[in-house]
């Protein structure tokens, strides 16, 4: 495989196509935004994902132009945006709620944009024909939105967006409003399409399995602060707080004492159980307070203890949440600390080796629980 | 279906009678021979052709057009304008003060804003006339323009407007390609109250009519003094006759449009 890896923000002489500086952004007594400072690479699939009320809309309207930033200044292609109005820059937007002109057809939204730019008649369809074929729309484009399904809706939006061939393409929760299915089946389209079109997307989401799937990198906000920016497998298998590790997944967080340990730490959970030996070389004090998080894949259930693990505790199962595939089992350990373990259902239910108040041993491997300071 | 009960039965006819008798009696005797109003005489069409030989009234009722139009076409103009600042302008001080004394001119008992017109228009020395008349009719409609648009433009999608800027439109463009035309329906039927406003009222255009401007309620009004003609009521059968038309008309073109979007929307649903 000659492909390399697209990492332009491991690569010193890439230069980023927006620079976010010391941005901080008030709205009267309410700080949204709380001086952050971060790069997006050109060609990048970037998302911010946070719960609601975090500052990731903001963000994204501070880059449409329909925000302006308190302190601090944002870089486009190394240029200060504060100055230019939303209709000057060479950013477009797809809006939550698609925003489409209800008085227009679709191929007229899809020509908005376009016609705004004094382009020729010829040259204006042409473009239009385009993006109607990278949609799929052709043969819808002489219908009014309300005459369309949710899915075509949104894919009006996109060709709308992404007529003006943009620098960079600002998608606010561009999937909301679809159902699961075919959320899925859009998913993949637009990751195809931001290849195909080579513009760097930035998409903003509150769904963490989607942001996961079409991001080249995840930023996962807080109250303001980017609390971590990684690739959707770092931010998983790495997590840099507990804030990140629970916001992605399901996790077992447990919170103990540190002793170093070999490579690692021991990490003291509980007065009377043995502890935890975690192979995560982070820099803590003997005796401080950490924590384990702990992903429920990770971590096996059987009857017996397991010979070659260093990590097995013996608990009761209290809880199991079928989902077909998995079964979670929530599992209290010594100490009372709940831990979820996640097994495959690999036979039919009725062949289930395990049930409620049954005792069995989990186990995991001496570098699947992460240890974190905060 | 269920039945109707006599008790329905009877404060149905109750109610439609205490609306349209009136109107029912006033159209059946502008077809009377006889010149008393009161006596049934036989059937007879001759009303209405005095009528359209009488050059004060056709005079009165061009007037009253004149009027109507412009006074409404302005009041629309500053009405929208009005409601543009009301709904976006946010908050600022005297926002409340401000969007009070926009309604006002509604609860104002028109006796009051009739004699401050004429007060203002003496004080300025404002010959009175068809100017003076669309100025007062133009102020109090535009009240009623402001209200009507403004409650549209509450539930506009503020979003519409930022795609349109985000599309490279100007502020000023983008009101006139998207906001305007979604909210056209609500500007015209604001037109459409103010125009009949204008072309019903008697009070404020007595305060601000002069000599050589009469409105078609004036002229109906101070006639009535000299007796009730079958004229005024041949006037009166046309005028109820064109307001008929327009209503049913509008009502039906509302419907039709209303019921082709619905099966659009449906059709539209089930395709995916």
């Amino acid at each position: 495989m000659g492909q390399t890896v697209f990492e332009p923000w491991n690569d010193p002489d890439e230069k980023p196509l927006i620079q976010f500086k010391n941005v901080t952004k008030r709205f009267g007594d309410f700080t949204a935004i709380d001086n952050q400072t971060f790069d997006i690479y050109e060609k990048e699939f970037f998302a911010l994902l946070g719960p609601s009320g975090c500052g990731k809309t903001t963000m994204m309207r501070m880059l449409a132009g329909f925000e302006a930033p308190t302190e601090g200044t944002i870089l486009l292609g190394g240029q200060d945006i504060a100055p230019i109005p939303p209709n000057k820059r060479a950013v477009n937007m797809m809006f939550q709620s698609y925003a489409l002109f209800p008085h227009l057809s679709v191929w007229d939204n899809i020509a908005f944009g376009l016609k705004r730019d004094r382009m020729s008649k010829d040259a204006i369809a042409a473009r239009v024909e385009e993006m109607l074929t990278l949609t799929r729309l052709t043969q819808f484009a002489r219908r009014k939105p309300h005459q369309i399904s949710g899915g075509q809706r949104q894919r009006v939006a996109l060709a709308r967006s992404l007529a003006k061939a943009p620098k960079l393409l600002l998608l606010d929760e561009p999937m909301g409003a679809l159902d699961a299915k075919l959320r899925q089946a859009t998913q993949f389209e637009l990751m195809d399409i931001q290849e195909k079109t080579g513009t760097t997307f930035v998409i903003v989401t509150h769904d963490q399995e989607e942001a996961m799937t079409v991001a080249s990198r995840v930023a996962v906000m807080d109250e303001g602060r980017i609390v971590q920016a990684d690739t959707p497998a770092r931010i998983y298998e790495n997590p840099s707080t507990t804030y990140v590790a629970d916001f992605i997944g399901d996790v077992t967080i447990i919170t103990g004492r540190a002793s170093p340990a070999g490579e690692g730490y021991e990490v003291h959970y509980a007065e009377a159980a043995a502890p935890i030996y975690s192979a995560f070389d982070i820099d803590l004090a003997e005796g401080e307070t950490c924590h384990l998080a702990l992903r429920p894949e990770k971590v096996s259930i059987t009857a017996e203890r397991p010979a070659d693990r260093r990590n097995a505790v013996q608990g009761t199962i209290i809880d199991i949440a079928y989902l077909g595939n998995l079964s979670t089992y929530h599992v209290e350990i010594e100490g009372g600390q709940m831990v979820k373990a996640q097994a495959a259902n690999t036979r039919r239910l009725s062949r289930r080796d395990f049930t409620w108040e049954d005792t069995v041993w989990l186990s995991w491997t001496d570098t699947a629980a992460v240890l974190l300071r905060e | 279906m269920r039945r109707l009960t006599w008790f329905n039965a009877t404060s149905l006819t109750l109610g439609f009678a205490f609306l349209y008798l009136p109107m029912l009696i006033l159209i059946v005797y502008s077809f009377n021979e006889s010149k008393l109003v009161t006596v049934w005489a036989g059937f007879s069409t001759k009303w209405y052709g005095t009528l359209v030989q009488n050059e004060a009234f056709l005079d009165a009722a061009v007037v009253t057009l004149k009027v109507a139009v412009t006074s409404s076409t302005i009041a629309t103009v500053l009405g929208t304008m009005a409601a543009l600042v009301l709904v976006r302008a946010g908050r600022f001080p005297g926002r409340t003060l401000f969007s009070g004394m926009i309604y006002a001119p509604l609860v104002m008992p028109e006796v009051i804003t009739g004699l401050s017109l004429l007060l203002l228009f003496i004080g300025i020395g404002l010959d009175r006339g068809i100017l003076t008349i669309i100025l007062a009719h133009t102020t109090f409609s535009m009240a009623f323009v402001a209200v009507v648009v403004s409650s549209r433009l509450m539930s506009f999608d503020r979003s519409l407007e930022e795609a349109a800027l985000d599309l490279g439109c100007s502020a000023f463009d983008a009101f006139r390609l998207v906001t305007l035309p979604i909210i056209a329906p609500a500007v015209i039927s604001g037109w459409l109250l103010a125009f009949t406003l204008s072309l019903d009222d008697l009070v404020i255009a007595s305060f601000t009519a002069g000599p050589s401007a009469t409105t078609l309620p004036i002229k109906i009004w101070s006639s009535i003094r000299l007796g009730v003609s079958p004229e005024i009521n041949a006037l009166s059968t046309i005028m109820i006759g064109i307001v008929a038309v327009g209503v049913i008309t509008a009502s039906l073109v509302t419907k039709r449009a209303s019921l082709r979007q619905q099966a659009e929307e449906r059709a539209a649903a089930q395709q995916v």
